[in-house]
């Protein structure tokens, strides 16, 4: 065994549980990014993750930190009241599209105002996951769901939210990126958005948060690897990957 | 705190604040609504200069959130509001309820229904003590009378919050929210929050915690019910709290609470005056309703009641319910905004006293 040598194992940060997801889920993958930017940083032992309501509800059991469980959409206020009782921790939310982006607009759109310094994982697939696919906020111009089978109409329900570029207008004191995990490129920038997103918060420079365009195949109803495709060729061009910067921002110039 | 507050005319609503403050409150997080807003500026007044911090919210929504946060990590907070406000935050009373987290929620309650009106009313009482959330859950709710008690309550609230480890409501009005009344604090020095072993802080070298709103499985949440319940159950047996004035072998009782029994007092001891056997009982714990001393009473030969509240009938449901058809029970009230005179009750008093 003494040749044997370790190059790729679970991060501390994870606990040995399996994941609950769909096979070719990306919620997987962002939790082992998260998990492997906890060890980095050696934060775990000061860490408080909060869940948020959707697929992602059972990730308390994943992250080996303190976790708090929020109602849906409520996860940036839950996160605003343990950082401010607790200043030397690192808290972090863990939400999806459906929470985010639609029953949980008001509570992330003012904790971004306040420049929590939190770190908010924002994991956009664009459909409602765990209430079985319907359409989300998110959700592309003529992507069927199953609350409007015929596709998205802008003349009915309007145009997808694109949450990054929302938050970033509010304030400096932040970080706010867009990444994507559809392949492995991609997934190594989306891990150097999410440290960055903690970095700020650890610095006590501001609210850090990082969209991540995520794959659903059970309700895209299409394969994994087509999935990752969609992203590339449907889901990109209508959210544009990078790192927002903050020029125009208020109080700098 | 400074000597010339020891004894001091407050509002109601300052008083309920100085409570809380003195009571280690540490953190308020809110949303302005009228007519709790004395309440929520008094703590961003006194609150940071006693080493605590005041956060407005941007909803009622966002603010009860917020206390579950800081609830979950181990603080002493607060939230209050007022009708509408308190609609919107009683989703996450269900989820306060539900881990068992400690807060003092207070209501300042209006008249409504819908956006209604800022007058005073009662018609928020099935609103706090029947849940208004989702799910099987009960707080402990207190209905103070005087801005001495809402300053007193309030304080022990923090304490219950902690024993039971579940959400505690203060249950107020507009009437006793604004009038100025003394208050003797000086019993009251600003004590230290508890150190909570259960709350979250990062795990540090110890198993991690996590604070749960749901559990992982259908047995769990069936298990966490009945340990709910044998918790509600312990605060039914020892939290019944209630006074009983004037009960000198009375035939007939008021029976109201808050600014309705302020009032209802004057009307009762005019009647005693000339000659009436009545007395007046009033619920201090309206969750547990004080229903064994209400039984005990109508077995001691009160053979009327009249309940007073200004709503439609909401506390009547829990005087039946206490001594189902022992006793007359006649509801008195009118819902809106209406506030009773002394002479309104006494008339009524009279009437139920000839049996009319």
């Amino acid at each position: 065994m003494q040749d044997v040598e370790v190059v790729y194992q679970k991060p501390d940060a994870m606990t040995d549980v399996p994941f609950p997801y769909c096979p070719g889920c990306s919620h997987g993958t962002v939790h082992r990014l998260v998990a492997e930017v906890m060890d980095e940083l050696d934060i775990t032992e000061r860490a408080i993750g909060v869940t948020s309501a959707g697929c992602s509800v059972r990730s308390w059991r994943q992250f080996d930190c303190d976790m708090v469980m929020a109602l849906h959409g409520r996860g940036p206020a839950v996160a605003t009241g343990i950082k401010r009782a607790r200043p030397a921790s690192v808290v972090f939310t863990y939400q999806g599209d459906g929470d985010m982006a639609a029953i949980g607009t008001g509570e992330i759109v003012h904790a971004a105002s306040r420049c929590e310094r939190i770190t908010v994982i924002y994991v956009n697939n664009g459909v409602f996951g765990a209430t079985g696919g319907q359409q989300a906020p998110t959700t592309l111009i003529g992507q069927p769901t199953t609350s409007y089978p015929a596709g998205r109409d802008p003349k009915e329900s309007g145009y997808p939210l694109r949450m990054a570029e929302m938050l970033s207008v509010i304030s400096a004191e932040s970080y706010i990126a867009r990444a994507s995990v559809h392949d492995v490129a991609h997934i190594l920038k989306t891990k150097k958005a999410i440290r960055k997103a903690f970095e700020i918060q650890i610095d006590g420079r501001g609210f850090g948060m990082v969209e991540i365009l995520a794959a659903c195949p059970t309700n895209w109803r299409l394969s994994p690897v087509r999935c990752m495709e969609r992203i590339q060729s449907e889901m990109i061009p209508y959210y544009p990957l990078g790192e927002f910067s903050s020029r125009g921002k208020e109080g700098r110039s | 705190m400074t000597d010339a507050r020891e004894i001091t005319l407050m509002r109601g609503n300052e008083a309920i604040g100085e409570g809380a403050i003195r009571a280690g409150c540490q953190f308020f997080f809110g949303y302005p609504i009228t007519p709790q807003n004395e309440l929520f500026e008094y703590m961003a007044q006194y609150l940071p200069p006693a080493g605590g911090t005041f956060l407005q919210s941007e909803s009622e929504l966002a603010g009860i959130n917020m206390v579950f946060g800081a609830a979950a990590a181990g603080a002493r907070c607060m939230t209050s509001s007022s009708g509408p406000g308190f609609t919107l935050l009683s989703e996450g009373l269900s989820s306060l309820a539900a881990a068992q987290l400690p807060a003092v929620v207070v209501c300042v309650s209006r008249a409504g229904p819908g956006l209604g009106r800022i007058t005073s009313s009662q018609a928020d009482y099935r609103l706090c003590t029947r849940g208004g959330g989702h799910g099987d859950y009960q707080c402990l709710v207190l209905g103070p009378a005087t801005a001495q008690e809402l300053f007193e309550l309030t304080h022990q609230a923090f304490d219950l919050a902690d024993h039971y480890r579940n959400p505690v409501i203060i249950l107020s009005d507009a009437i006793l929210g604004q009038m100025m009344e003394p208050v003797a604090t000086e019993a009251f020095a600003r004590q230290g929050a508890p150190e909570k072993a259960w709350a979250v802080r990062g795990k540090g070298d110890q198993p991690r915690k996590v604070i749960k709103v749901a559990p992982h499985t259908d047995e769990e949440l069936i298990a966490w019910n009945v340990t709910l319940k044998e918790k509600y159950d312990r605060m039914c047996e020892r939290e019944q709290r209630h006074e009983a004035l004037c009960m000198q072998d009375a035939r007939v009782a008021v029976v109201a609470f808050g600014s309705s029994a302020r009032i209802a007092m004057d009307a009762v001891q005019r009647a005693r005056q000339e000659g009436v056997a009545v007395g007046l009982f009033r619920p201090i714990s309206l969750y547990p309703y004080p229903g064994q001393a209400l039984k005990d009473l109508v077995q001691a030969g009160v053979g009327r009641l009249l309940v007073v509240e200004a709503n439609n009938g909401q506390m009547i449901e829990d005087v039946r319910l206490s001594v189902c058809d022992a006793a007359e029970i006649v509801h008195y009230g009118i819902g809106g905004g209406h506030i009773f005179s002394p002479d309104e009750i006494y008339r009524e008093i009279a009437r139920v006293a000839r049996g009319a």
